[in-house]
């Protein structure tokens, strides 16, 4: 059997597959049906240091080969998080990611120092969330933004960093350099595509936030080639995501420069996905002599 | 307790314009599914699965029906599927109804909301009463379903087509005038049950109502399908398919 361990920021994970932040609630809604410790890692649900209501219903529409939503980071909030949550999940041995939001740097910073406390593993900055008003990608669109979040939070905490991207940008290799070059430990892309859907009938936006983020196969592509380009362009890891739902999906986007893969809304459609994915990426190392990941990340021979 | 796979269509039946009635093979979803409970239904070819109440369960024979309506290309590609084949279930999902044990209840559906309170008239039998309302005779369904449990069946339709003629609330106004009913149960588009709610509590009768939202995973994970909910003063959003479907009334904020 292969292994698959894999290692980022110092951190060993049993196998290189995530559950994806927002898809997968704090680990406590698929326990019916296997132990969560199979994953090799849970990114939570995406906190904020206070709670956050969330956006108004409708916060989901369908589209083809994916979905929009417009969650708007409704949360119980950092401490919540901690007390109630936490304990719990720590229990099951796999690699816990805090994803963090937050509409200042002050923010920000107040999450970091509460987290940097209690013993999650590492921490995902989000500075990508198309959601919500203040915050989340607002920081994430510029070098400048980005890298002032990064520098703040890299010294409010000893965690290790990724800062996850969003792919609503003109360059994303501007923005992954800028996190770099701040602290960041490694990088995980690319959260959603801002999107929007109108219902012909009522001339209405389907989401009631009128736009939303899209997610879902439909985004592939686009998470490949991103990955790709700041494989090239950065040394810190990348963990890739963006429409994976298969073992192809995640060896192709290894391939593309990801040391690991996030899965989300593949588990939607699929509970067991995240499952099938690391079976199929074992049976392609025994398959193909692959004794270690390691030797496919980034291995892409491009043209 | 949910479980997630595949379970055997063993019988289909259309019984109405477009909506479909499916009986599946599946011992474990039936011994552990309370009336009110839904399923999240894969429509093949489709990122989300659609959710669907249980609209009747049949613990001996270790079967669950569902009864369904084609909204869209989700529902019609599910719709499409045929006896023989496998549903590709997660349930049972959500909390049921809470019924009052051996006391009369009211049950009101309205449309595609009357499928999960026939799992509510099964249990109840004569105690029940169940007020369904329709546009017009030709969407009736489920009417000899409930009649055969014992349950006093009022039908309501707009044009008067059938039994009464106008909304539920007038019938609703009537039993609860005539009857005791420990509890009102019911589930329809978001107007009927708002006006549902306000009568009962004039008639000071709990009332729990069953909620419908776009959703996503189905089990509390991704937190979009919401719906305003109060409690001790405060607001905030509650998930229908986890802290619901079924929600006390007095807890729903109807126009949030």
């Amino acid at each position: 059997m292969a292994d698959l361990r894999v290692r980022i920021a110092g951190v060993e994970f049993p196998n290189p597959v995530i559950a994806a932040s927002g898809t997968y609630g704090n680990g406590e809604c698929y326990t019916d049906l296997y132990p969560i410790s199979k994953l090799g890692g849970i990114s939570c649900k995406g906190m904020t240091i206070e709670p956050k209501l969330g956006n108004p219903p409708p916060r989901i529409a369908e589209t083809y080969s994916g979905i929009l939503n417009s969650v708007g980071l409704q949360n119980i909030g950092v401490h919540g998080f901690i007390d109630f949550y936490l304990p719990t999940l720590k229990e099951e041995g796999n690699v816990i990611i805090a994803n963090v939001a937050g509409a200042t740097i002050d923010d920000y910073i107040a999450a970091a120092k509460a987290l940097d406390a209690s013993s999650v593993d590492m921490i995902e900055l989000n500075i990508s969330c198309p959601n919500v008003k203040a915050g989340g990608a607002t920081w994430g669109v510029t070098p400048e933004g980005a890298a002032a979040v990064t520098k703040a939070v890299r010294r409010a905490t000893s965690k290790p960093l990724i800062v996850k991207l969003t792919p609503n940008v003109t360059d994303i290799t501007v923005i992954a350099k800028a996190v770099e070059s701040e602290g960041a430990d490694a990088i995980s892309l690319i959260n959603t595509l801002l999107g929007m859907r109108i219902d012909i009938r009522t001339r209405r936006p389907i989401l009631r936030n009128n736009m939303g983020g899209l997610s879902g196969q439909a985004i592939f592509p686009v998470a490949v080639r991103m990955v790709r380009q700041c494989y090239k362009a950065v040394n810190i890891p990348i963990i890739g995501m963006g429409g994976i739902s298969t073992w192809e999906d995640a060896v192709e986007m290894m391939l593309a420069g990801a040391c690991a893969v996030q899965i989300g809304t593949a588990i939607f459609s699929d509970p067991y996905s995240p499952l099938k994915v690391i079976d199929g990426i074992g049976e392609y190392m025994d398959k193909n002599g692959i004794k270690e990941l390691s030797e496919i990340v980034g291995q892409c021979e491009e043209w | 307790m949910f479980y997630c796979g595949k379970y055997p269509i063993i019988e289909k039946e259309q019984i109405a314009t477009g909506v479909y009635s499916y009986v599946i093979d599946a011992p474990e979803l039936a011994r552990e599914a309370q009336a009110g409970q839904f399923a999240n239904i894969t429509a093949p070819n489709f990122t989300l699965r659609r959710p669907i109440s249980i609209c009747g369960i049949d613990k001996q024979r270790g079967t669950l029906r569902f009864v369904f309506e084609v909204r869209g290309k989700g529902t019609e590609a599910i719709s499409e599927l045929k006896k023989g084949d496998n549903l590709d279930v997660i349930a049972p999902l959500g909390n049921g109804f809470r019924i009052p044990e051996n006391q009369r209840v009211i049950v009101v559906g309205g449309g595609i909301g009357v499928p999960p309170l026939l799992g509510v008239s099964s249990i109840t039998g004569k105690l029940c009463t169940a007020i369904l309302g329709f546009r017009d005779s030709s969407k009736i369904i489920l009417k000899d379903d409930f009649k055969a449990n014992g349950t006093n069946t009022i039908i309501c339709t707009d044009d008067g087509s059938a039994g009464i003629k106008g909304t539920v609330t007038f019938a609703l106004a009537e039993a609860l005038e005539e009857n005791n009913a420990a509890a009102v149960l019911a589930c329809g588009p978001m107007p009927m049950l708002k006006a549902v709610a306000k009568m009962c509590e004039v008639y000071k009768v709990p009332c729990q109502v069953s909620l419908e939202q776009r959703m996503g995973c189905g089990v509390g994970a991704c937190v979009v399908c919401t719906c305003m909910t109060v409690r001790n003063g405060k607001e905030f959003y509650s998930r229908v398919c986890k802290e619901g479907p079924v929600f006390n009334a007095e807890e729903v904020r109807f126009d949030g």
